[in-house]
């Protein structure tokens, strides 16, 4: 290891990022990949849209339209909302905690690669013979009964993300168990680090019944099995039962990570500590508890039988009162604060009267009876965009503008910020608030159009006029995102000046090895607790300043991702009489995956020490070197 | 910032005036405008769960506007710190106990009504001749359309489902091939359609569908099931006890030939090109390849979603997959033995078609 920072080629840039194990760096892998899968999901978005604006519309054809809404909700869930949490928790995690990177940097990089390629590998299916289109819920007997090979795209793609998922899950876990500072109890953990943790611990328990349920679905399409056949004896709600398993807890795999940046945001942002910690903390755990009990009250109308349906009905109904303690102790965080309406808290503000709307449409659908109506129809495609839109992508865009300086060192425009917030704000209720009520009006979800005789004709135009403006704040977004690193002006430690958490207390970026020494945490909010006591360093330390232990990048992660992606089209096209080279390419793809394993293991890589004259020089120049060598 | 959120407010109210405006949506589909017992009920959940709800966004929007009004930094003070306040047992346990109590009353309504709706035991009773007591119709989805047997009275039917007002109908629900869902919005919530087990449960007509602005309640299908689910409509025709009796006893009847010479020369083209798929008597069970066509010229529809007409009805013959992708009717071409109809076979077919009837 030479000198911490050097000037450096493009081919250089591009090698770091492609080999990198720095959890802040793959949180911008994830930040730009996320992004871009957003940015695909929403042109699909917009073309469901257009399709829909009137009444026999001819836009989109029946068959690419239900590849379009398949993609579109397959995208945004898996390769847009997740990754950017997945950034955000990245960035932000280790360094709330004060550890100098995650307890496997190695599979953290693995684990974006798989989601990476998988990701890749499922939007190739626009180019080689059709998407998907069984909707993201790919029910089993439309998928089996789907020709072509996109029902196989979607199956292995989500198969190879889903690893990588669950990978990023269990790191996070593991980090957050093993790798927090002196002093940092688990009571003292910032909100975004416990909702990282119970978002992690539902990742683990809920990506298993995915994949055996994507398992069945492979082995059913690809090797002629029965599982989900009913000729055959197989039975397809048993695909519901497991995706829905999964499906709702990813729900809150979503929803938990925005609910802690919200609340590192109010805190922040009202000068004030977090009203009733302890509440907000049980009632994370709790709603990542009661996640795992309902899952039916998606299938109230399959025919599970009154019993079934009622404890269903009840279980659900519980989650709001934990949801409830969320919603009031946020409200008396400000309460008595002194609110600065930036632009990560006017997307909290927001964020509060979208998402009780969202949530009080739910309580309403628990009610079994009452869903049979609603179930299916426009009314809960409103529903789920109100929590979805309305509390995840409200919180990763507020996430977006708080850690934008963290992780790049430049602040993000405030007066383009607010451009974006008012479109996106408005067009999102004017979209999404009048599908409740063609819903109620009889319309239901995932028709590819509807005919001009059933009153439905006004509503379905302005919900398309809101999601133009929800088109324009986001395109504004990305300008802002060019002009600020374009002027590229670089901002200090805590650029808000209310910073409570151990991240806003080193440098932005912070140096590649977070904390020169580590901190010893006094109590919650840290920071805040230092720079009240006139702390000029805004940290104590838990040890002298000594050599750093770090781990060497690797290029085997993409690698061995690779080898996943080549496999996957290897056993996509195993059936096909006409490509009887697929065997070839299976065996090929799954060898490049465990050559590259076997490396990994028989290589021993002890990683590298930064001494303590590195760091007192790297320190002297301002201590934010991002670590090339 | 101020002058943005007037702008919000005007949205928010225009957007009310709208719904205000455009009422309830049609009465043929909509949950709002209940036309019996089921949708009634589920109605009542509706409005009962949407005052409480009310309630608690007022509760949360009388906190939230005057918390984010009140303590604004532009008003308090840049240096001002507030005090940090850890929180309070006393609040938690009302804001936990009071949500509780709000849910308990939406929890008992909910749990009696699941089990009144899925109550279906009355469904095999019989009288002292052996008769059952209630009408029961049993439902089959196919790709993009639905089929209503009467089994008791031996009857079937396709895409228009008729049923008496005033009395409780129940219905077994199975798929052909794919999952379905069987909605009719404004006479109850849906089921689903599923391929590996029957599902039942019944449903209540108290208006006459001739009341109508269109003459029929519409139904859809819920649930995806390809490209063409969009049009896997089918239509609902209540009518009184008698005329459903009436209606009963001419689809018993053996069908009259064709009378005018035009429709003579259908009814041979249909011989010879589509009665394998499709039967004009409405005497029989379920299991057809094709909808069963006896009450066609009574229909409302051409295949469940085209205006009614002898035009869409030729065009229809002609090329099925153009106006509904994806469902299982072969081309005129494939029916007609290798060649396309001809505009005098198309008349002459639509012409028996738009014969066939069982009202009068």
């Amino acid at each position: 290891m030479s000198s911490l920072a050097q000037k450096k080629g493009f081919g250089a840039f591009i090698w770091d990022y492609l080999t990198t194990v720095d959890h802040k760096k793959i949180a911008i892998l994830y930040l730009i990949s996320g992004g871009f899968f957003f940015l695909v999901g929403g042109l699909e978005a917009m073309m469901i849209r257009i399709q829909l604006m009137k009444a026999g519309n001819d836009f989109l054809s029946a068959g690419l339209y239900n590849e379009i809404i398949t993609m579109h909700g397959t995208t945004m869930i898996f390769l847009a909302a997740m990754p950017l949490l997945l950034a955000f928790m990245n960035a932000v995690m280790p360094l709330q905690i004060g550890a100098r990177d995650v307890a496997f940097p190695f599979l953290n990089s693995l684990g974006f690669w798989l989601f990476f390629f998988g990701g890749i590998f499922l939007n190739l299916s626009w180019f080689m013979g059709g998407a998907p289109d069984a909707g993201w819920t790919n029910y089993a007997s439309l998928a089996l009964a789907s020709e072509g090979h996109g029902i196989d795209f979607y199956s292995l793609g989500l198969t190879i993300s889903g690893f990588g998922t669950l990978i990023a899950g269990i790191n996070f876990l593991v980090t957050i168990i093993n790798m927090r500072a002196p002093g940092m109890t688990y009571m003292r953990m910032p909100l975004f680090t416990w909702t990282t943790f119970v978002a992690s611990a539902l990742i683990l328990l809920a990506f298993p019944p995915l994949t055996i349920g994507l398992f069945f679905m492979v082995f059913d399409r690809l090797f002629d099995a029965n599982f989900f056949v009913v000729e055959m004896g197989g039975n397809t709600i048993i695909w519901e039962h497991l995706f829905w398993i999964f499906g709702h807890p990813e729900v809150y795999i979503l929803i938990l990570p925005a609910f802690g940046i919200f609340s590192e945001i109010f805190a922040i942002f009202s000068r004030k500590r977090l009203f009733g910690y302890t509440a907000l903390v049980f009632a994370t755990i709790l709603i990542g508890f009661y996640g795992f009990m309902v899952w039916a009250h998606h299938m109230f109308t399959v025919g599970l039988g009154p019993t079934a349906n009622a404890v269903f009905a009840l279980a659900t109904m519980i989650i709001a009162v934990p949801t409830g303690i969320k919603i009031f102790n946020w409200l008396l965080t400000i309460w008595g604060g002194s609110i600065s309406f930036t632009v990560p808290m006017i997307y909290a503000v927001a964020f509060i009267p979208s998402f009780v709307a969202g949530g009080v449409t739910g309580v309403m659908q628990a009610m079994a009876p009452l869903d049979y109506q609603l179930h299916d129809s426009y009314f809960i495609v409103a529903h789920f965009h109100y929590v979805i839109v309305g509390g995840v992508v409200l919180g990763i865009l507020a996430g977006t503008h708080l850690y934008w300086p963290k992780m790049f060192g430049t602040m993000l425009s405030e007066k383009l910020g607010m451009i974006t917030f008012w479109f996106f704000f408005i067009g999102f209720h004017l979209t999404f608030f009048i599908q409740h009520f063609l819903g109620l009006m009889g319309m239901p979800r995932r028709v590819y159009t509807f005919g001009a005789d059933q009153g439905w004709d006004l509503f379905n135009m302005i919900s398309s006029v809101g999601a133009l403006f929800m088109a324009i704040g986001v395109l504004v977004l990305l300008v802002n995102v060019v002009l600020t690193q374009v002027k590229n002006v670089r901002v200090g430690n805590d650029p808000w000046g209310d910073g409570r958490t151990l991240e806003w207390a080193i440098p932005s970026p912070p140096p590649f090895y977070n904390f020169a020494q580590t901190p010893l945490v006094r109590g919650l909010d840290t920071y805040w607790i230092e720079k009240m006591e006139g702390n000029k360093e805004g940290m104590v330390y838990a040890e002298p300043l000594g050599d750093v232990h770090m781990p060497n990048g690797s290029i085997i992660p993409l690698i061995m991702s690779f080898g996943m992606f080549v496999a996957a089209f290897g056993a996509l096209y195993f059936l096909d009489d006409t490509k009887p080279w697929a065997l070839a390419v299976l065996i090929i793809g799954l060898g490049i995956t465990f050559g590259s394993m076997l490396v990994r293991s028989l290589k021993d890589d002890l990683g590298f020490h930064i001494t303590k004259e590195e760091l007192i020089e790297d320190a002297k120049r301002g201590g934010n070197t991002d670590g090339l060598k | 910032m101020m002058k943005g959120l007037t702008n919000w407010r005007l949205f928010a109210l225009m957007t009310a005036l709208l719904v205000f405006l455009s009422g309830c949506g049609r009465e043929e589909i909509s949950t709002l405008i209940p036309a019996g017992k089921v949708a009634q009920d589920q109605f009542n959940l509706l409005i009962l769960s949407t005052i409480v709800m009310t309630f608690i966004i007022l509760v949360v929007s009388v906190i939230y506007v005057l918390a984010i009004v009140k303590f604004r930094r532009s008003k308090l003070g840049d240096d001002m710190i507030p005090e940090q306040v850890e929180g309070s047992a006393k609040l938690e346990f009302i804001w936990t106990a009071v949500p509780i109590v709000l849910l308990l009353i939406l929890a008992v309504p909910t749990v009696y009504s699941t089990f009144d709706l899925a109550d279906v035991t009355a469904m095999d009773s019989v009288n002292e001749e052996g008769e059952q007591n209630n009408l029961t119709v049993n439902v089959t989805a196919k790709l993009y359309w639905w089929e209503f047997e009467y089994p008791e009275q031996e009857v079937v039917t396709a895409q228009e489902l008729v049923v008496p007002t005033d009395e409780r109908v129940y219905f077994n629900l199975i798929s052909a091939d794919i999952k379905h869902s069987f909605w009719i919005p404004s006479v109850g919530g849906k089921l689903d359609v599923n391929p590996e087990n029957v599902n039942k449960f019944y449903l209540e007509f108290d208006k006459e569908s001739s009341e109508l602005e269109d003459g029929v309640f519409y139904g859809k299908c819920a649930e995806l099931c390809g490209p063409s689910h969009a049009l896997m409509d089918f239509k609902v025709k209540s009518v009184d006890r008698e005329e459903f009796d009436q209606w009963i006893a001419a689809m018993q009847e053996e069908p009259e030939p064709a009378a005018d010479a035009l429709a003579q020369e259908g009814e041979e083209t249909f011989a010879n090109s589509c009665i394998g798929c499709h039967a004009v008597s409405g005497s029989g069970s379920a299991g057809a390849v094709g909808p069963n066509l006896a009450t066609f010229g009574d229909r409302n529809r051409v295949a469940g979603f085209m205006e009614h007409n002898e035009e869409n009805l030729k065009k229809w013959i002609q090329d099925p997959q153009e106006y509904k992708p994806g469902n299982l009717m072969p081309d005129g071409e494939t029916n007609n033995g290798g060649e396309p109809f001809s505009e005098q076979e198309l008349d002459a077919l639509a012409a028996y078609l738009m014969s066939l009837s069982v009202e009068e």
